[in-house]
């Protein structure tokens, strides 16, 4: 069904290959939060591990930042249709992270938790594997506490509220929990490229 | 108006739905009435809109709902963004009786309802002020007397939203506070500020009002809701009251 004199801005093709379905490239950096940005000072920063409510192994601001940085460049997708493309970020991946837990995963679900209580649910097999990491630098500087410093998630292959900002930790989960925004109508899962927005998109 | 087609929306599915009536509300923001009915529920949702060119391509974008819950139709406010993809087409060319795709309403945060209570505090700046529209229509229609203060800012006059509907809503109703923030002109009404939120604007406007919200609302641009959201904290508003809504991308 055509919209009447609507004829858009077809992206160049090069730029439509790159975008999922029902998102436009942006050049901005748009800022989404559902709340204030939290105030978290590096001296009182502590990243957890949890199987649970038992905890893993955890990590203070620099004992974080020595553990192995690795660099990730790519596009990225906000729900809100917006993607941005060749980003860059350098943090901690889960991998790695596990390995300097010295643990393997208890369970195949996650949630992530941040500072401001936000959460948001990730299964597992979307952290590993070199898939996601906890970033705390963007664009070669220390990442801006409105996006998320001093560290955030990142999960770019999915939705962009997968990637909780201002992340305090992860916690292993017996099964796949509703985080926030998936207890208010988002998908659990949020592939943009299935264009998974909503609670019943297949 | 006409309204014998008006439809149910429907959150998980695209459905066809007609424009009803266009009108302009400032230099920049036009309403876009959908022959459309909101349901019952939330105020401060919003709703997907998808355009499709004649060769299949399509453009979607979300649009906060500024009608209350329950309203005979669905309005939306679209503010023209000059580099914008969407938004020009339906201030150069939309009119009555266009069709174009619709789902939802969507979201479960930023949202009010009387029974949630108050007192309340609502923070706009700019289009930042349509969800915070659609909780007045609602408060107005079904949760009068619960006080409520909307701290509004815009530029200028002319910018400001619906300001006449707000001013008579206020006029008729002790309980709701309304000050308009021009930060390039004088204010005009008694009570008005003319510079930017700040910390000591918002102690002071908070102070004047003389309530301690339960819940506020902010929403704008980025730097406007940073700077709302801090200063409210600096003012002793406890984080988790504070909701915020901030309006990117094209």
């Amino acid at each position: 069904m055509a919209t009447r004199g609507f004829f858009g801005r077809r992206p160049a093709p090069d730029v439509a290959q790159r975008l999922p379905p029902g998102q436009h490239l942006t050049d901005d950096f748009p800022v989404l939060s559902y709340g204030p940005t939290p105030d978290v000072p590096l001296a009182d920063w502590r990243f957890t591990l949890h199987d649970g409510p038992r905890p893993l192994a955890s990590w203070s601001w620099d004992e974080f930042n020595a553990l192995p940085q690795t660099t990730w460049r790519g596009d990225i997708h906000c729900v809100t249709t917006w993607s941005k493309f060749d980003t860059e970020w350098q943090g901690v991946t889960i991998d790695d992270l596990l390995r300097a837990a010295g643990i393997e995963a208890p369970t195949p679900w996650v949630l992530a938790r941040s500072f401001d209580d936000y959460d948001t649910n990730v299964p597992l097999a979307d952290l590993v594997d070199g898939r996601a990491m906890v970033a705390t630098r963007f664009g070669g500087a220390p990442l801006a506490p409105e996006h998320g410093g001093p560290a955030r998630l990142l999960v770019p292959h999915l939705y962009f509220w997968k990637s909780a900002k201002w992340l305090k930790g992860l916690r292993f989960t017996a099964r796949d929990e509703a985080g926030f925004w998936e207890l208010r109508g988002y998908h659990m899962r949020g592939d943009p490229w299935r264009e998974q927005r909503y609670t019943n998109d297949p | 108006m006409t309204t014998d087609t008006k439809q149910e929306p429907w959150q998980d599915a695209w459905q066809a739905v007609a424009i009803d009536e266009i009108v302009r509300r400032t230099p920049r923001v036009v309403s876009v009435f959908l022959r459309l009915q909101p349901p019952a529920s939330l105020a401060g949702q919003h709703l997907d809109l998808r355009l499709s060119a004649p060769d299949g391509y399509q453009a979607q974008r979300s649009y906060s709902i500024a009608s209350a819950p329950g309203a005979a139709r669905v309005e939306l406010l679209v503010e023209r963004l000059d580099d914008g993809e969407v938004s020009p087409w339906f201030h150069d060319v939309a009119q009555a009786g266009d069709t174009l795709e619709a789902r939802g309403p969507i979201g479960g945060h930023f949202v009010w309802q009387p029974s949630d209570g108050g007192p309340l505090l609502l923070v706009g700046g700019g289009s930042g002020v349509v969800p915070l529209l659609a909780m007045l229509r609602l408060r107005h229609a079904a949760g009068r007397g619960m006080p409520t203060l909307l701290l509004y800012s815009a530029r200028r006059h002319e910018e400001l939203i619906c300001a006449e509907e707000l001013a008579a809503m206020a006029q008729a109703d002790p309980s709701l506070r309304l000050v308009f923030v021009t930060t390039r002109e004088p204010g005009r009404r008694p009570g008005d500020l003319d510079r930017r939120l700040d910390d000591t604007l918002l102690r002071q406007a908070l102070a004047d009002w003389g309530h301690a919200p339960t819940a506020a609302f902010v929403c704008g641009a980025t730097p406007f809701v940073e700077t709302v959201a801090s200063g409210l904290r600096a003012a002793g508003l406890d984080a988790g009251t504070i909701r915020t809504e901030r309006y990117g991308g094209a």
